[in-house]
């Protein structure tokens, strides 16, 4: 009843653009917002943190980030887990070579570093497209991975070959190393997600938002009426990067810790982002939250639900979530090819004339 | 050669410029087939110049050169009195050239105010830190070229439909919002590929009425490609036969109607 536009009359331009038009769904947002940053931290525990808070966070940062470069500029990549990986070296060696400055800033340059990687594993989409440019940045992929294990200086010469991260901190607050408390690590997550999201937003909106998607829409004609094609597709593959990098980086200093890079950061990595954006909904950053909850969650649910509920083995349960998994998967991209975010969509414009049916 | 400065006025008392653009002898192969053959032509300031001529005549070919998007194998663009240098499709674009396709390029996915604003690419001139923070002059750009658009908008009368995606539309409203795209980026020069092709009757006089008005109050010289003879002989000021590549004729649309090569390409001629 209360959810539509009428009476929220919009008087400039500047308020018509704005990313909530309705004040429902501002109020919403405001309290989603009040309850991450003021309730939850409270509340949080090792598990919770662990095992879906803080990788659905992380996740979400990534699925941002290949949702800028896949949904909105229409460029296909498999090399995800290779460009996180870059974000986990770069910060590795980052928080190492200057520890006298703050691991925010550390994160922030590991996703300078994978912009450029990016941009420069990005050049082959000037020239061929689709399924082509899928196996160039597959390439891209096992040469990362590749170059992360067998060059030593990436990971300072160490025995086990590993990356981990030393204890750093934010203001007095250990975020990495063994003694983090679940919610430092869930904090950090959160504000670095609110303002990549808040800049994800922004960008996708803007005229560089347009250019990347004229260029998935219709490339010819986004080149004739001005879209200069070499720097639409440059920017999309180094701001995408850029969110990877620095899904890369958190996922290794806060959440995991120590990392072996074929382990944490290969092809399946580059799939289950990739799942994620289009279960999600390509071109929507809210599809890239609900694509990296869904992915995240379905396997908790399942586990607790299969082990802790029916008392079923754990192998077997293990077994039959990559099954259920996998059929989830296939029924919804028949049912719902658009993803989530469009099921969110339909359900808005339901509810925006309820209860009448037209 | 005709002088450059040299100007006319029409039947219906406009006013017509120096030469805008002027081709010069262009040729365009691809491989062994010779798609355009040794045109000259010239579009004056504030003209509407028409290029006709049966199906594979070359015309959308020469649109194309025109645009950028096909680099002549021989001859020179001449635009704004000094020759063209080899540029690519985006910097034509945004020397103030528009044009719109035959078939229809919109971006599909997005709305028809984006569309539009699209069009405005070339005007754009906010750097990426301050999109990214919607910031000072990102948000006031965006304002400002919203104000533009959304005249456009109303002169195209496609208010209702400013928030819808554009592969949503009929395929009259689309063409209308293409039009509309084109005309964004307040082009000096407007290029339109067949702009009534697969309309109806009501639709085509809509569109020609776009077409005078853009003309008219927006003092754009457009210069387009049509099949429907009635239309081309009423909106255009001058006209370009071509066909097999060749020009046949160049003039008023009273001067090409009667021009018995033109009559021939049409009617075809008896070879006995």
């Amino acid at each position: 009843m209360f959810y539509r536009e009428a009476g929220d009359f919009k008087t400039s331009y500047t308020d018509d653009s704005q990313t909530f038009p309705i004040k429902f769904d501002r109020w919403r947002y405001y309290a989603v917002l009040a309850v991450a940053f003021g309730v939850i931290p409270f509340i949080i525990d090792d598990y919770w943190a662990n095992a879906v808070l803080v990788p659905f966070l992380i996740y979400a940062i990534a699925a941002i980030g290949l949702n800028i470069l896949t949904g909105y500029c229409g460029q296909v990549s498999l090399g995800t887990g290779g460009f996180m990986a870059v974000g986990a070296y770069a910060c590795y060696k980052l928080m190492t070579g200057f520890p006298e400055i703050s691991i925010v800033f550390h994160v922030i340059g590991a996703g300078f570093i994978t912009a450029g990687v990016g941009a420069l594993f990005g050049l082959p989409s000037l020239r061929i497209k689709g399924f082509y440019l899928a196996v160039a940045t597959l390439a891209a992929q096992f040469f990362l991975v590749w170059l992360f294990n067998k060059v030593p200086w990436f990971y300072n010469n160490s025995a086990s070959g590993q990356i981990s991260a030393p204890e750093r901190t934010v203001f007095g607050i250990a975020v990495t190393g063994p003694n983090t408390e679940a919610w430092a690590k869930y904090l950090i997550c959160l504000c670095f997600v609110v303002v990549l999201a808040w800049v994800a937003r922004n960008l996708t909106r803007g005229t560089i938002g347009r250019s990347w998607m004229a260029i998935r829409d219709m490339d010819i004609a986004a080149e004739i009426i001005g879209v200069n094609p070499l720097k639409a597709k440059l920017t999309a593959f180094a701001v995408s990067s850029f969110f990877i990098g620095v899904a890369g980086a958190l996922f290794f200093s806060v959440y995991l810790g120590a990392v072996e890079v074929g382990e944490v950061f290969g092809i399946q990595k580059s799939f289950l982002i990739l799942f994620m954006v289009i279960i999600g909904g390509l071109g929507s950053i809210f599809g890239s939250f609900a694509g990296a909850a869904f992915m995240v969650l379905m396997p908790v649910l399942l586990k607790n639900v299969l082990v802790g509920q029916l008392g079923w083995p754990t192998d077997l349960a293990a077994h039959l979530d990559f099954m259920i998994v996998g059929a989830l998967i296939v029924i919804f991209l028949i049912a719902e090819p658009h993803g989530l975010a469009q099921l969110w969509r339909l359900a808005k414009e339901k509810l925006r004339l309820w209860p009448f049916p037209h | 050669m005709k002088d450059m400065s040299e100007g006319y006025t029409t039947a219906d008392g406009r006013k017509i410029g120096g030469t805008m653009m002027e081709m010069k002898n262009i040729t365009l192969r691809f491989g062994g087939v010779v798609a355009i053959k040794d045109i000259s032509f010239d579009i004056r300031e504030g003209e509407i110049r028409a290029i006709i001529g049966p199906n594979g005549a070359g015309k959308s070919s020469m649109l194309n050169v025109i645009s950028g998007f096909y680099i002549p194998s021989e001859g020179e663009v001449w635009f704004h009195g000094s020759k063209r240098p080899q540029m690519k499709p985006y910097q034509v674009a945004q020397q103030g050239i528009a044009r719109t396709f035959q078939n229809i390029a919109l971006f599909k996915g997005m709305s028809t105010l984006d569309n539009m604003m699209t069009g405005r690419m070339t005007r754009m001139k906010s750097s990426m830190a301050q999109q990214a923070m919607w910031w000072g002059k990102a948000q006031k750009e965006e304002s400002e070229h919203r104000e533009a658009v959304e005249k456009i908008i109303d002169f195209l009368e496609i208010q209702a439909i400013r928030k819808t995606p554009v592969g949503r539309l009929p395929y009259g409203l689309q063409k209308r919002v293409e039009l509309g795209r084109a005309l964004a980026a307040e082009p000096k020069l407007l290029l339109l590929d067949e702009p009534m092709a697969g309309m109806n009757v009501e639709e085509k006089e809509d569109m020609s009425r776009f077409i005078l008005d853009v003309n008219d109050e927006f003092g754009t010289t457009i210069a387009l490609i049509e099949h429907d003879m009635g239309v081309v002989m009423d909106l255009s000021d001058r006209v370009v036969v071509m066909d097999y590549g060749k020009k046949i004729g160049d003039g008023t649309p009273d001067e090409v109607r009667n021009n018995q090569d033109v009559i021939d390409a049409y009617l075809g001629v008896s070879h006995d």
